[in-house]
């Protein structure tokens, strides 16, 4: 039986190979075994969303995926998104808006919002708080967050026109 | 919290699967979207010798319409039920329950199959199941069977799944045009776990309704299906009066458990809300 397994990913562009154990999910891997701290660890039971990741374009919680799963995907994380300036538009309002204290579920929630704002461009103030609903906050009572989400999805659906 | 040590195979055959979880026994567990396994091993609730990823056995995955019934792979996840336009066209019910199964992140990974095996009492399908009498295909060594949604959920989290088993599929009925449909749900935040909802389903004809399915969860240890209180609007209008009748008819139907935060009368009162919105909505 194998506890351990040959896993191949690409990670932010990178590809990566290890062996992993069958038993480490997948942020414990991007942070321990390559660094990546900006993916927060917490509840590690899919509740906090302080983990959320992207793997193969979709949105998933890294607690709740098996980092040998992650063979042959295409994994992104925070670090991936910021150095590549796809969300810089979205640190930007964040940061104006004051949508984070401590910065803890900030990549996260950074994560979760860029999936709304590729995917959904016309999203309503409502429709922005159902989606961000996964990622818990403890300091900012969310009103800030849903105003930076929402002064990205105006300014972006301007910047089509 | 971090899992204790497995192994860890992916089959990319049924057969094989089924071979591994033969020769594993009790030992062995099937890992789909893992999106209610792995929050059990990370926190030491399960400790399996092996888990088997069904995620790369071909042909369990995917919508497919055969005249009127439409058949949905177990490996199917959430998010493309929730993207279907087949689904959305004719199994509305499913369309209308999937937003309300936890959040994006989560939907993209967790299956249908995996929701069902699973039996959690507080889920969206398998009430969906039960109100729409849909069909579960389980495959065995000894081949395919079928067994009714409604006799599926035995008791809290026990079903018909026998050890070595897997689900491959659900079979739900295609709904015609005068049927209509509508899921209900109260949770203290969207997309936790429901404190009760309820999948109804009935056949509006001249705006009376007829075969009413009132299918509650969160109200048992299994999705419960009120059939006193489908019986109280059998040939009716969706009226004040109808709606009242109903109401109190359905403490003949359900007793719902006590949780941490809600009592039993709460929830009875909470399910009569919904009913009530229900009753609206498919008169609609």
């Amino acid at each position: 039986m194998d506890y351990e397994l040959d896993t191949t990913l690409t990670v932010n562009s990178v590809l990566v190979k290890r062996r992993v154990a069958a038993r480490v999910h997948l942020i414990d891997f991007l942070r321990e075994e390559l660094g990546l701290t900006g993916s927060h660890i917490a509840c590690e039971h899919g509740v906090c969303g302080a983990c959320t990741v992207r793997v193969d374009g979709k949105i998933i919680r890294g607690c709740l995926m098996l980092a040998v799963q992650a063979n042959g995907c295409n994994v992104d994380t925070i670090e991936g998104l910021s150095d590549s300036r796809e969300i810089a538009d979205l640190q930007r309002a964040f940061h104006e808006h004051n949508a984070l204290q401590c910065g803890f579920c900030t990549p996260g929630m950074l994560m979760a919002a860029q999936d709304l704002v590729r995917r959904h461009p016309q999203a309503t103030r409502e429709e922005i708080r159902v989606h961000m609903s996964g990622n818990y906050c403890r300091c900012t009572g969310y009103q800030s967050i849903v105003d930076a989400v929402e002064e990205v999805l105006i300014s972006r659906r301007g910047a089509k026109k | 919290m971090k899992a204790p040590a497995f192994a860890y195979a992916k089959p990319t055959s049924l057969e094989h699967a089924l071979a591994l979880l033969e020769r594993h026994g009790d030992g062995a567990k099937l890992l789909a979207g893992g999106q209610s396994l792995i929050p059990t091993l990370n926190m030491r609730l399960s400790a399996p010798e092996l888990l088997v990823d069904i995620t790369g056995v071909s042909g369990l995955a995917g919508i497919k319409i055969t005249g009127t019934v439409v058949r949905i792979g177990a490996l199917t996840t959430h998010a493309e039920i929730e993207c279907s336009p087949e689904i959305a066209r004719h199994v509305p019910l499913l369309a209308q329950a999937v937003p309300h199964i936890a959040h994006a992140a989560i939907r993209n990974r967790g299956t249908l199959g995996g929701s069902i095996a699973l039996a959690d009492p507080a889920a969206e399908y398998p009430a969906c199941a039960v109100a729409l009498d849909a069909t579960f295909v389980i495959a065995g060594k000894h081949g395919e069977r079928r067994v009714k949604a409604r006799e599926f959920f035995k008791a809290l989290y026990e079903t018909e799944l026998r050890p070595g088993e897997v689900i491959v599929a659900a079979e739900f009925p295609a709904a015609g045009a005068s049927e209509r449909s509508a899921f209900l749900e109260l949770a203290r935040r969207h997309g936790d776990y429901a404190i009760v909802g309820l999948a109804a389903h009935a056949r509006l004809t001249a705006g009376k309704l007829s075969d009413a399915r009132f299918a509650f969860l969160g109200a048992g240890g299994t999705p419960v299906l009120a059939k006193n209180t489908a019986a109280t609007v059998e040939g009716k209008l969706s009226t004040p009066d109808v709606v009242a009748v109903a109401q109190a008819a359905l403490g003949s139907d359900i007793d719902p458990p006590a949780d941490l935060y809600t009592s039993s009368t709460t929830k009875l009162h909470l399910a009569r809300v919904l009913l009530a919105r229900a009753l609206v909505a498919l008169a609609s």
